[in-house]
């Protein structure tokens, strides 16, 4: 059997307030258990609150959660004992539900630091910015993105839709094997989710997986997943296939809800 | 960020922190008439410049040093102590940058200033002085093609000196202040610069200043004219040893700029700042002032200052000509237990005058920082107009960011707008660019640079991006 993209194997997780003084939290994921093979497509939805961003979060390395319990394979590697930006490079990404600005950093410049750094992990060149540009000016078609936006700083003053359009194009960037896509359909009309899911779909592949978060079925809609599992109270509650999604958009969670089994 | 990172973030390395071993000429230690009279024998200057001196030296036994006001904290210095005059030994005078001394050339060439004839700085005329002299200016005969004058300090005292009598203390009287006055008394070298009317200056000027000797002082002076109708774009650059001591740098700039004279001025300070326990580093207090005398003139500054344990400076515009313009553009990082008071002073006297503050005020590990502004709008200065922008970015949660401004409008036309801001570098900035294969370190320098990029695009070019390298540098080591 070939190795999976990703393997989470009994996952616990809370939040870990050591770094702020407070007390730690209570948990969040109460034992994950998920297998993405290369080239699929799964969407994880769920209630408000279920842990899904969590999920997102702890899989990319950000700061501020405590796994308690299990462990998570990339490609057959342990993902967690690996820093953020070596978990980037070795080919994660995620695309944020809220992208950060960062003012007075140029978009373009940023977007060449990010490239150039995930190259020289790969051992390739890297890029000039005339090399950069030219392939910046592809990939923004790809998410139909004005080039007025690339001169501007890192975000800064982004629509919503602008910025998401942005995390999708650094996604077209960075060439990732994992993506890892946190509610990129919030705050989003329809056209410009027509526009993302497109760019979405155009860089599915055989060797890239992808995990949509999301809390809405429309999404599904335009970027049509493998697989369908929905997290409740820190645990996976029920998988299924695509049309899972439609029951859900019809019946709501709380029947799901009441199948999660106690904690403990 | 976690305590880790804030250690690693103030034992950054300081890679211009050696020494150079060169035979010198130094006094004892001590200050007294007689030891200004050696400093000016030593120079060969004529007799009203002692007495300039001496004068000086009267009026700075009579103030008081200025502990009360700043926001800085800092054992008395001891002003017996210290050696007012340090040279390195030449045997005669240089007739071509050849011969200057191959240790003190090496020095510069680390400090990536090349002095040779064949490596120079293209279009860049640098000064190099090293503690109390200046050891070579280039470019000269070039420059003075134009009719400008690009002397070290000492030599214009000789070859101009009808034009230093007449603008020397014009705008820093010797009494203004007890560091003024002290460096009117025991000034040594610095850069003198004079711009015919009319002519535009073919190339940066500028000036690199070299602490080197122990127990010393450095207390240069600069005095920079632009006559009707010229411009000038005049840079300096510090870099001393790490020493255990503290050393003190008292400098004096004076900048005069006439009818529709420009004068820009950028400096990138990176004086020793002292180690992560804060021991040894540079006492940075300077007085520069510029006054816009003619009508429609313009002063600039620009500061980006990294280094020094201690930096008090005020870069000031009197604004006296009609239309004039000032304008202050800084930078100041304070990490390890770098403490920083300095902002400008912008006084409108003439009718329309405008003013623009822009200050970026970063602190990381112990450091303090404070912002200290003054706008006055003088009773007649009609439709006077003054900007400021001041933001603080905190890094780490020991550091401090403090702004005091001051108005004083004494003329209902005028129109002053103040905005003041304080960010702390978001762990979730941090986390963006490393989720997107960027290392903490790097992120870090790419949120200062950003954070700084309206003043650090006023200076020059290559000093822009020597600047971007420095700041960097100077918060090197934050990987938590």
């Amino acid at each position: 059997m070939t190795t999976p993209m990703l393997e989470i194997r009994d996952l616990h997780v809370r939040i870990d307030a050591s770094g702020t003084g407070g007390t730690d939290g209570e948990a969040i994921l109460r034992g994950i258990d998920l297998v993405l093979p290369a080239g699929e497509v799964h969407a994880i939805m769920g209630p408000n609150g279920s842990g899904k961003s969590t999920l997102a979060h702890v899989l990319a390395g950000k700061p501020g959660y405590e796994v308690t319990k299990g462990e998570v394979l990339f490609e057959g590697r342990d993902l967690l004992s690996i820093a953020p930006e070596g978990r980037a490079r070795a080919g994660v990404f995620l695309a944020f539900q809220y992208p950060v600005e960062i003012p007075g950093v140029g978009n373009m410049y940023f977007l060449k630091q990010a490239v150039n750094a995930v190259r020289s992990h790969r051992g390739l060149e890297e890029l000039d910015a005339m090399e950069f540009l030219s392939l910046a000016r592809e990939k923004m078609k790809l998410v139909e993105m004005p080039e007025e936006l690339a001169k501007r700083g890192v975000n800064e003053g982004f629509s919503g839709g602008e910025k998401k359009r942005n995390e999708i194009l650094q996604m077209a960037l960075l060439d990732p094997k994992l993506c890892l896509l946190d509610e990129t359909d919030s705050g989003l009309d329809i056209d410009a989710l027509r526009v993302i899911a497109g760019g979405v779909n155009a860089l599915r592949g055989p060797a890239r997986s992808m995990l949509l978060i999301t809390h809405y079925q429309r999404l599904l809609d335009y970027i049509v997943p493998d697989h369908v599992h929905v997290l409740a109270g820190g645990r996976i509650v029920k998988s299924g296939g695509k049309e899972l999604a439609r029951e859900l958009e019809d019946k709501g969670y709380g029947w799901l809800q009441a199948m999660r089994a106690p904690a403990g | 960020m976690s305590n880790q990172t804030l250690e690693q973030l103030a034992k950054a390395d300081y890679e211009w922190g050696f020494t150079t071993d060169v035979e010198q000429d130094i006094l004892e230690p001590g200050l007294s008439e007689d030891v200004i009279r050696v400093i000016s024998a030593k120079k060969s200057e004529p007799s009203w410049m002692l007495d300039w001196r001496l004068d000086g030296y009267r009026r700075w036994l009579q103030l008081a040093e200025p502990h009360h006001w700043a926001k800085l904290s800092y054992a008395p210095i001891d002003y017996q102590a210290i050696r007012y005059y340090a040279a390195p030994k030449q045997k005669k005078q240089l007739q071509s940058l050849d011969e200057l001394d191959p240790e003190i050339r090496r020095t510069y060439e680390k400090l990536g200033i090349p002095l040779g004839e064949q490596k120079l700085l293209a279009n860049v005329a640098v000064d190099a002085v090293f503690d109390s002299v200046s050891v070579a200016t280039t470019f000269k005969k070039e420059l003075e093609k134009h009719g400008i004058l690009f002397l070290p300090f000492s030599e214009a005292v000789r070859r101009a000196p009808e034009l230093v009598r007449r603008y020397l203390g014009s705008v820093v009287p010797q009494g203004d202040n007890f560091f003024a006055a002290l460096n009117s008394a025991v000034f040594t070298d610095g850069s003198f610069v004079y711009i015919p009317p009319g002519v535009r200056c073919p190339m940066e000027l500028s000036t690199y200043f070299r602490i080197n000797a122990s127990e010393t002082g450095q207390f240069e002076r600069t005095l920079i004219i632009a006559d009707k109708g010229s411009y000038v774009s005049y840079l300096e650059g510090c870099t001393a040893p790490m020493r255990d001591e503290n050393q003190l740098h008292a400098a004096v700039v004076e900048l005069v700029a006439l009818d529709d004279a420009q004068i820009k001025y950028s400096t990138v300070q990176n004086w020793y700042p002292g180690d992560a326990e804060g021991r040894g580093g540079i006492y940075n207090f300077v007085t520069k002032r510029g006054k816009c005398a003619g009508r429609r003139s313009k002063i600039s500054w620009t500061q980006v200052e990294t280094g020094s344990a201690i930096t008090w400076k005020y870069p000031s515009c009197i604004l006296q000509g009609d239309d004039s313009v000032g304008e202050f553009y800084s930078v100041a990082l304070t990490s390890k237990h770098q403490q920083a008071d300095t902002g400008t002073k912008m006084i409108h006297i003439g009718k329309r005058t405008t003013s623009t503050i822009i200050s970026k005020g970063i602190s990381a590990a112990h450091g303090q920082n404070s912002y200290r502004g003054l706008v006055r709008i003088q009773k007649g200065a009609d439709g006077a107009r003054n900007y400021s922008q001041c933001d603080s970015l905190l890094i780490g949660d020991q550091c401090g960011a403090h702004t005091f401004p001051y108005l004083e409008v004494l003329n209902p036309t005028a129109k002053v707008e103040h905005e003041a801001t304080t960010s702390k570098i978001g762990e979730d900035q941090l986390f963006y660019c490393q989720q997107r294969g960027i290392s903490e370190e790097d992120a870090v320098s790419l949120i200062v640079n950003g954070f700084c990029k309206r003043v650090l695009k006023e200076l020059p070019m290559e000093f822009a991006v020597e600047a971007q390298k420095l700041l960097g540098v100077s918060l090197e080591g934050a990987v938590g």
